[in-house]
């Protein structure tokens, strides 16, 4: 079973050479820590700068320099800073090649919960719901289940939808796995875990063909 | 060149009535207009609709506002890290309209741009639909979504001239452009106010056309919401 800098790790081997990726906050930010440094990546955060770098030594924080988690950063050579609205021209207009988000909820059509739990206090959902609507190329990083061990990956979501049909490929503790039109599809499975336990740990509909390699982090 | 200094952040906001819209640049604490909510405080104005993508902390930005409870209705994406604001609007005090930030920043960029409204994938098949307009184009669906009315916009910029010109620093950029012009007064308050002609033309960030008002803030504070370090090795 992977820990949170094991999801990271794994998602870290997506990232290709050439891409321009926005990481939401969580487990998505520390992929970062793992990206190849023999490839060249750029890391655009929503507030409006591209070519992130990582957060300033103390008595070097700028305030004028933060990334969406409000976060002091600095910037790498190659940086820009531009307004909100051509930050979401980016997402929108699909030049962002990959998204890593967190999810509370995936559903096995694709269909992601991660703003709202109804009854608890509603905080918003900042530039979520455009960065799923818009990118081609989603992971969601997230536990396979939740603290009473009830799956997270599920027929249908059950809290507010923060976007439909859009999520393609999940990294969780126990496995990766394709979204698929037929469901959840297995693509490998975390070092030490058996199929039965992400069968047990999966409640929407997991596609399981032939043999299940273990992730390779 | 028209002249577009005020002499101070009085003669800035005059004009400002209560259960006017207005529109707020800033990021979080980064990038607000920091004297103009000042005076918006001390003006004591009430029932103030205030398009901005966060809403302060407890005693700093839009807090100051929520404080002395002169915010009718809040039009943000994200809302959190304020425990006054969660009281208010828990206890319905507060209106809210939640709005997924890249929307909020194109109906102030549609305003700004004269779009009455404009189609955006964000939202679809969400509670952000509900009774709005979709279409499909090319198999997607998208959402109709209408460009913000303001009466004033209220942006914070780095250095600006005379003429309103503008340059933003770093991400304190952020909403602050796409603010200006998007209500019917823009009044831009600046670290540094220069004479016309000290600014490279092609280093403007905003024309001054957008801009209506401009004067020099008296002091600015630039809290840090989150000092975030690296550990020396």
């Amino acid at each position: 079973m992977l820990d949170k800098n094991g999801i990271a790790k794994r998602i870290a081997k997506e990232v290709k050479d050439g891409y321009y990726v926005n990481l939401g906050i969580g487990i998505p930010t520390l992929v970062a820590n793992f990206v190849r440094d023999d490839i060249s990546v750029e890391f655009q955060s929503e507030n409006g700068v591209l070519g992130m770098g990582p957060f300033p030594f103390e008595g070097d924080e700028d305030p004028d320099i933060i990334n969406a988690g409000k976060q002091t950063i600095t910037t790498l050579p190659g940086a820009s800073f531009f307004d909100s609205a051509t930050s979401f021209a980016m997402i929108r207009g699909k030049h962002v090649h990959l998204t890593i988000l967190g999810a509370m909820e995936v559903s096995e059509n694709g269909d992601i919960a991660n703003w709202k739990i109804p009854g608890k206090m509603v905080k918003g959902m900042g530039g979520a719901m455009d960065l799923v609507a818009s990118a081609e190329n989603i992971i969601v990083a997230m536990m396979h289940t939740n603290r009473d061990g009830e799956s997270k990956l599920l027929k249908r979501c059950t809290l507010p939808l923060t976007g439909v049909g859009c999520v393609k490929k999940i990294v969780t503790n126990l496995a990766v796995l394709e979204v698929t039109e037929d469901g959840f599809k297995l693509l490998e499975r975390a070092p030490g875990v058996s199929v039965d336990v992400i069968v047990k740990a999966t409640e929407g509909k997991l596609i399981v063909e032939g043999e299940i390699p273990e992730m390779n982090i | 060149m028209i002249k577009k200094t005020v002499a101070n952040v009085q003669q800035a906001l005059h004009g400002v009535k209560d259960g006017m819209t207005f529109m707020l640049g800033g990021f979080g604490l980064c990038g607000i207009p920091e004297n103009a909510i000042a005076e918006l405080v001390r003006l004591g104005i009430k029932d103030i609709t205030c398009i901005s993508n966060n809403a302060g902390v407890d005693d700093f930005g839009l807090g100051l506002l929520l404080q002395k409870h002169q915010i009718k209705k809040m039009i943000s994406s994200y809302v959190g890290e304020n425990d006054e604001f969660e009281r208010q609007m828990l206890s319905g005090e507060l209106e809210v309209e939640l709005t997924p930030q890249g929307t909020l920043a194109e109906k102030c960029r549609a305003a700004q741009a004269g779009f009455p409204a404009f189609y955006t994938p964000a939202g679809y098949g969400t509670e952000v639909a509900e009774g709005k307009e979709t279409r499909e184009f090319d198999g997607k669906m998208y959402v109709l979504e209408p460009a913000f009315k303001a009466d004033f916009s209220f942006v914070k910029a780095w250095k600006g001239d005379e003429a309103g010109n503008l340059i933003f620093k770093g991400t304190a950029r952020n909403f602050n452009p796409c603010m200006c012009g998007a209500a019917t007064i823009t009044v831009a308050e600046v670290e540094e106010l220069l004479p016309a002609g000290s600014l490279d033309p092609n280093e403007i960030h905003i024309p001054g056309i957008f801009v209506q008002r401009i004067f020099q803030g008296e002091k600015y504070e630039k809290r840090i919401e989150q000092r975030t370090v690296r550990p020396i090795i």
